[in-house]
Parts: C-alpha cells; sequence; structure tokens
C-alpha cells in the first residue's frame, strides 16, 4: 500500500498540521485576500527548503521583482543573494504589462514552460513557487487559451515531479479570483487575516488536502523576525509524560501543606486570590526557589515592570536580581493589550523555547479578558498548559479573583494540578489572609485553611488558632496565643513563633 | 539608404518548429516585404535551444515578437494571423493610416 508521501516545508507548525508536510510532487494552493502573508509564506517554504533540507528551489514572481523580494525579506534573516550565488535559489521575476504586449492569433504559454523549465534544471530544482501566477489573467486578454495554458502548467509540474505552490488572491465568494482551486486540487491553504477588537490575529486553515489527514481548524500564525509561526491547537491528546519528581513551592509552609514535598514537577499551579492577597508573592517565591536549584525560571508579567518586581520582592527578602544577573530569571513584561491573545501565545512559546526554562510563571492571566473573550482566554490557556506539560515544565498562573470580574479561575482550575486560593478574611475590624488548596492532584495535601502572612523575612503560613471561641486570625490569634503562651508544634511555623513571643 | 537598412530589428521568439511558429514566421515575413522592405532583420530564437534567452526579454509565451529596434520595445504574441494588429503593434502604421 503506498501512502502519499510529503515534502516538509520546515515552516514552525505547519507540518505539524499537514501531518509531515505539503504532497510530495505536487501543487499546492495557497490563498487569501492581500497581506494575508502568501508571498512569504511561499518564499519560506522555498529557503526553509534550501537552507534544512537541501532542496534548491525556484521562486517565480509575476509581481516583485527579485530585487524587492530580497529586501522585503532580509529583515527576516533570509539572505536571498548569498542562496542565489550558491544555487539554491533561483529568482524569476516575470514582468506582464498589458500596454507592452500587443495580441494576435494563437498562442500558448510555452515560453513560460521553458523559463520554468530551464530555472528548475539549471539548479535541480525541488520546490517551485509561482507567485502570483493570476497576474497572467490581468496581462492576457484570451482567457480560453489561457485556462487551457494553465491546466496544462499544473499537469506539467506534476509530470516534472516537483513540489509546488501557487499563490492565488482571494475573490468574491471564491478562494482565488480566477478559480485557481479548479486546477490545484490536491491541497489548498486558506489564509487569513482579521481584525476583532482592534487587535489582528492571522489564521490558517487546510481547506483540503487530498489522500491525506490534516487539522481542521483555523490556526492561529504570526509573521514576526523570525519568519512565520504557526500554532497547532492543542493535541488534546491526553498522553504525555508525567513526572513522580517534587519541586519546592519555595515557602517551607506551604511545601508543608503538600505533604512537605511542594509540587509535582512539570504540573501546572493556579494561585488565585482577590486583590492584594499575594499572589505575586507567592509567584516571587516560586521563581526564587527555582533559581536557588540553579534551575531556568521564565517569569512573565502583564501587571508589573520587572524593576518593580524585583523592588517589590525585595521587600520580602527576595533578591532576584542575582538570579537575573546569572541568567537564571527572565523577565517579559507586557500589558495583554498589545497583542491579539495568539499572538501572546505565540509569543511566550517562542521565548519559551529559547530560553528553555523548567519553571514558567503567569503574573496574573486575567488581565487577558482585556484582549479576549473568557472562552477565547480559556483556549489559550488550555493550550498553554497542555504545551508546558508537554515540555515537562512547572507552570505556575496567578488570576485575581474579585467579586466583579468572571471567574477565570473556575474555568482554568479543571485544566490545572493544583489550585492554590488566597482570601481575604475580615473579621474584628481587620484583614487577614487566609490559604488553603482546593485541589491538588495525585498527592496528600491539607485541608486546612491557615493563616498566610507576608513580612519582610518572606511568606509564611501559620495555623489558624482554634478555640473555643472559634477559629481566631490575625491580632486575635496573637493575643490568644500571647495570653496563653502557646507554642503549637508545627516545625514550619515555630520560627514565626518565635518571633511573635519577643 | 545604409543606415535605413537597420532600422527595423525584429525577434521571433519560437519554440521548435509547430504550426504556430511556422504561421507565425511566414505572416511577418510576408508584412516586412511588404512595408519594410530592405529595411528590416528578422533574427529568429528557437527557445527549445536556448533557453536561457526567455528571461531576457521576458518571454512567456510563444509564438512572440519583439521589436528591438526602433525603441521602445515592442511584444505582439500569437500567429500574427492579423495584419493590422501587427502593423499597429510594431508602430508600421499609425492608426490614422488605417
Amino acid at each position: 500500500m503506498q501512502v502519499l508521501s510529503k515534502t516538509k516545508t520546515g515552516i514552525n507548525g505547519l507540518d505539524e498540521i499537514t501531518m509531515g508536510g505539503l504532497p510530495k510532487g505536487r501543487p499546492t494552493l495557497i490563498c487569501g485576500g492581500p497581506g494575508c502573508g502568501k508571498t512569504l509564506m511561499a518564499l519560506e517554504f522555498i529557503v526553509k527548503g534550501a537552507t534544512l533540507y537541501n532542496e534548491p528551489g525556484v521562486f517565480m514572481a509575476f509581481e516583485e521583482k527579485a530585487g524587492e523580494l530580497t529586501t522585503n525579506v532580509a529583515s527576516l534573516g533570509f539572505d536571498l543573494d548569498k542562496l542565489q550565488k550558491n544555487k539554491k535559489l533561483r529568482i524569476d521575476h516575470v514582468h506582464i504589462d498589458r500596454t507592452e504586449v500587443e495580441e494576435t492569433g494563437e498562442y500558448d504559454l510555452n515560453g513560460l514552460f521553458i523559463r520554468l523549465d530551464h530555472a528548475i534544471n539549471s539548479i535541480g530544482a525541488k520546490r517551485v513557487v509561482l507567485d502570483t501566477i493570476e497576474n497572467l489573467f490581468a496581462g492576457l486578454t484570451n482567457q480560453a487559451i489561457l485556462r487551457a495554458e494553465l491546466r496544462r502548467l499544473f499537469q506539467w509540474l506534476k509530470d516534472k515531479g516537483v513540489t509546488a505552490i501557487i499563490t492565488g488572491e482571494k475573490g468574491q465568494g471564491t478562494l482565488t479570483r480566477h478559480g485557481l482551486e479548479e486546477y490545484v486540487s490536491d491541497c489548498v491553504i486558506f489564509l487569513d487575516h482579521r481584525i476583532v477588537n482592534q487587535v489582528s490575529t492571522r489564521r490558517l486553515k487546510v481547506i483540503k488536502y487530498r489522500g491525506s489527514l490534516h487539522g481542521t481548524n483555523e490556526y492561529p500564525f504570526l509573521i514576526d523576525e523570525e519568519g512565520i509561526t504557526i500554532l497547532p491547537v492543542t493535541s488534546l491528546k491526553l498522553d504525555k509524560n508525567v513526572s513522580a519528581k517534587r519541586i519546592s513551592t519555595g515557602i517551607p509552609s506551604l511545601d508543608e501543606m503538600f505533604g512537605g514535598k511542594g509540587f509535582f514537577k512539570g504540573s501546572s499551579i493556579l494561585v488565585s486570590g482577590s486583590a492584594g492577597t499575594g499572589k505575586t508573592s507567592i509567584a516571587g517565591s516560586f521563581a526564587n526557589a527555582t533559581c536557588m536549584r540553579k534551575e531556568k525560571c521564565m517569569f512573565f508579567a502583564f501587571e508589573e515592570s520587572p524593576q518593580q518586581i524585583i523592588r517589590n520582592m525585595k521587600s520580602i527578602g527576595l533578591d532576584l536580581n542575582k538570579h537575573v544577573k546569572k541568567g537564571l530569571l527572565e523577565f517579559h513584561s507586557f500589558r495583554p493589550g498589545l497583542y491579539g491573545l495568539e499572538m501572546h501565545l505565540a509569543r511566550m512559546y517562542k521565548l519559551i523555547k529559547n530560553f528553555n526554562p523548567s519553571v514558567v510563571v503567569l503574573d496574573p492571566v486575567t488581565n487577558f479578558v482585556s484582549v479576549g473573550l473568557l472562552t477565547e482566554v480559556n483556549a489559550m490557556l488550555l493550550r498553554l498548559i497542555d504545551g508546558m506539560q508537554n515540555a515537562g515544565i512547572t507552570l505556575m498562573l496567578t488570576a485575581l479573583n474579585s467579586g466583579t470580574t468572571e471567574h477565570i479561575d473556575e474555568n482554568v482550575s479543571s485544566l490545572v494540578d493544583t489550585w492554590i486560593l488566597v482570601r481575604d478574611i475580615e473579621c474584628d475590624g481587620e484583614r487577614n489572609r487566609g490559604i488553603y488548596i482546593m485541589k491538588s492532584r495525585g498527592m496528600k495535601h491539607s485541608n486546612e485553611v491557615r493563616e498566610f502572612i507576608i513580612s519582610s523575612r518572606g511568606l509564611d503560613l501559620v495555623d489558624v488558632y482554634r478555640s473555643s471561641e472559634g477559629v481566631l486570625i490575625g491580632a486575635a490569634r496573637k493575643a490568644r496565643q500571647k495570653q496563653e503562651g502557646v507554642r503549637t508544634g508545627q516545625n514550619g511555623n515555630g520560627q514565626y513563633r518565635a518571633r511573635i513571643k519577643k | 539608404m545604409a543606415k535605413q537598412e537597420k532600422k527595423w530589428e525584429l525577434r521571433l521568439y519560437v519554440a521548435g518548429k509547430t504550426p504556430k511558429s511556422v504561421t507565425a514566421l511566414n505572416n511577418l515575413k510576408k508584412y516586412c516585404e511588404t512595408h519594410l522592405r530592405g529595411q528590416y532583420k528578422i533574427e529568429v530564437i528557437d527557445l527549445l535551444k536556448k533557453p536561457q534567452l526567455a528571461e531576457g526579454d521576458q518571454i512567456f509565451a510563444i509564438p512572440t515578437l519583439v521589436r528591438k529596434v526602433p525603441e521602445p520595445i515592442r511584444k505582439i504574441i500569437g500567429d500574427l494571423s492579423n495584419e493590422e494588429k501587427v502593423l499597429v503593434g510594431l508602430n508600421i502604421r499609425t492608426l490614422n493610416e488605417v
């Protein structure tokens, strides 16, 4: 049984969606509106082919001149001149100007065939791009000839055995303005550039892939200084490797609540709570502990700048700056409104990939609601959690949960392995923080509500004081403890107790 | 008069001896003899033999007639069966004269 063989595009993510690449030796149509990235995608296919897979390529441009093309993609690090010099690439610009050309009688497009053939043979090309061949329609009046010739051209490309990309401009109600999809029927990819809530998102969809399975969703993609990156939405397969290794939370007394060992390595942790409950401080402690173990941590901050966080963490006795200097800790701070959700996800993926941390912190994820609907934010977080789990990276998310905003934490909570909730407890004219573990999969964890204390020495948890009058926290607890001179036997809290006694 | 002999430099691109190419060349010779006798030069380029020349003159259709001289360069594609169109296209005859 022969299965369709495929040609790897080398474009990040596209090979995953198409399950191995474009159909080998056949033409693929990439269509979309103006500025959707057709030309770039086609060019990247050629460049990656030449640089990664040693498959030289011919780029036949009907729109841009070779020089313009070279300049346009130089910012992406594609050195077309060098590739041309090394005979890995050949750019042929077909200039068609109706005003210069008169038609009389019968003709065919053999000239184009010969040019293409010559270009292919001269470098032994395996890949061919025709961008955008529809320009022929503007340059020639005899459509009957043109259509017959195009049909012949695509057949010829197949016979030639080259993997080709044909680009086409989106038409009204059709995939391409001149119905190229009629001729190229093996694989059709549609690119889209949409602006929702003033934030633009590019999307890709494989409309058709004859003889192969393919992802059918719309996949967001982005174009940045490294070219095109397409993000396959969650694989949704739940078959990842899990680790039984445990890592410290950075707060000894919190570790204790998790059976004395802390989180599972590679798990996802959600810390939610209302404003000012110390979510960032918990995240900071976790980051600090990670760096203390000489592991790398990446901290995405959506509310504060890195300097702000470093300064604030100093006030609770954490010196994050030294980790930054050692290169163990990397901060990335940006406002969620800067890009669309997909762009954020893609950027984060990329940064994470380059830095290769063992712990990633997002603080706070609730801010994303300002750029997307709750369902979209959830979908994005799901993918992020999924991606991190696949990579074995421990992920900590913080979420603001106040009465007024929608409860993102509850939506995310089913996805995460561990959910820590910090709550304000108001009584006797003071506000104290209570911390408890809502869930923690696969490990013994405490069911107690502990009092959560932030001091200049760091974070600590103390037992709430149960007495005959009920639960005592804050000043009431201190008073009672003083009165009774009590020292509970909890080891992690001994130090704090001692301090209180002073 | 010697200078005038090189007034028209025409180049016909073909791909092998196809009926269309033969028709085009015959038509072209006929028109030139009728209208430009003694002042023209026809160069026939077979792209099957010299494919590298297609890029230079931006050839995509076959047959293509290119008027190199006098400038500007003009192109006529097809088998040149319409005499009026060829003459106007080559600027041998302006529309007013027709």
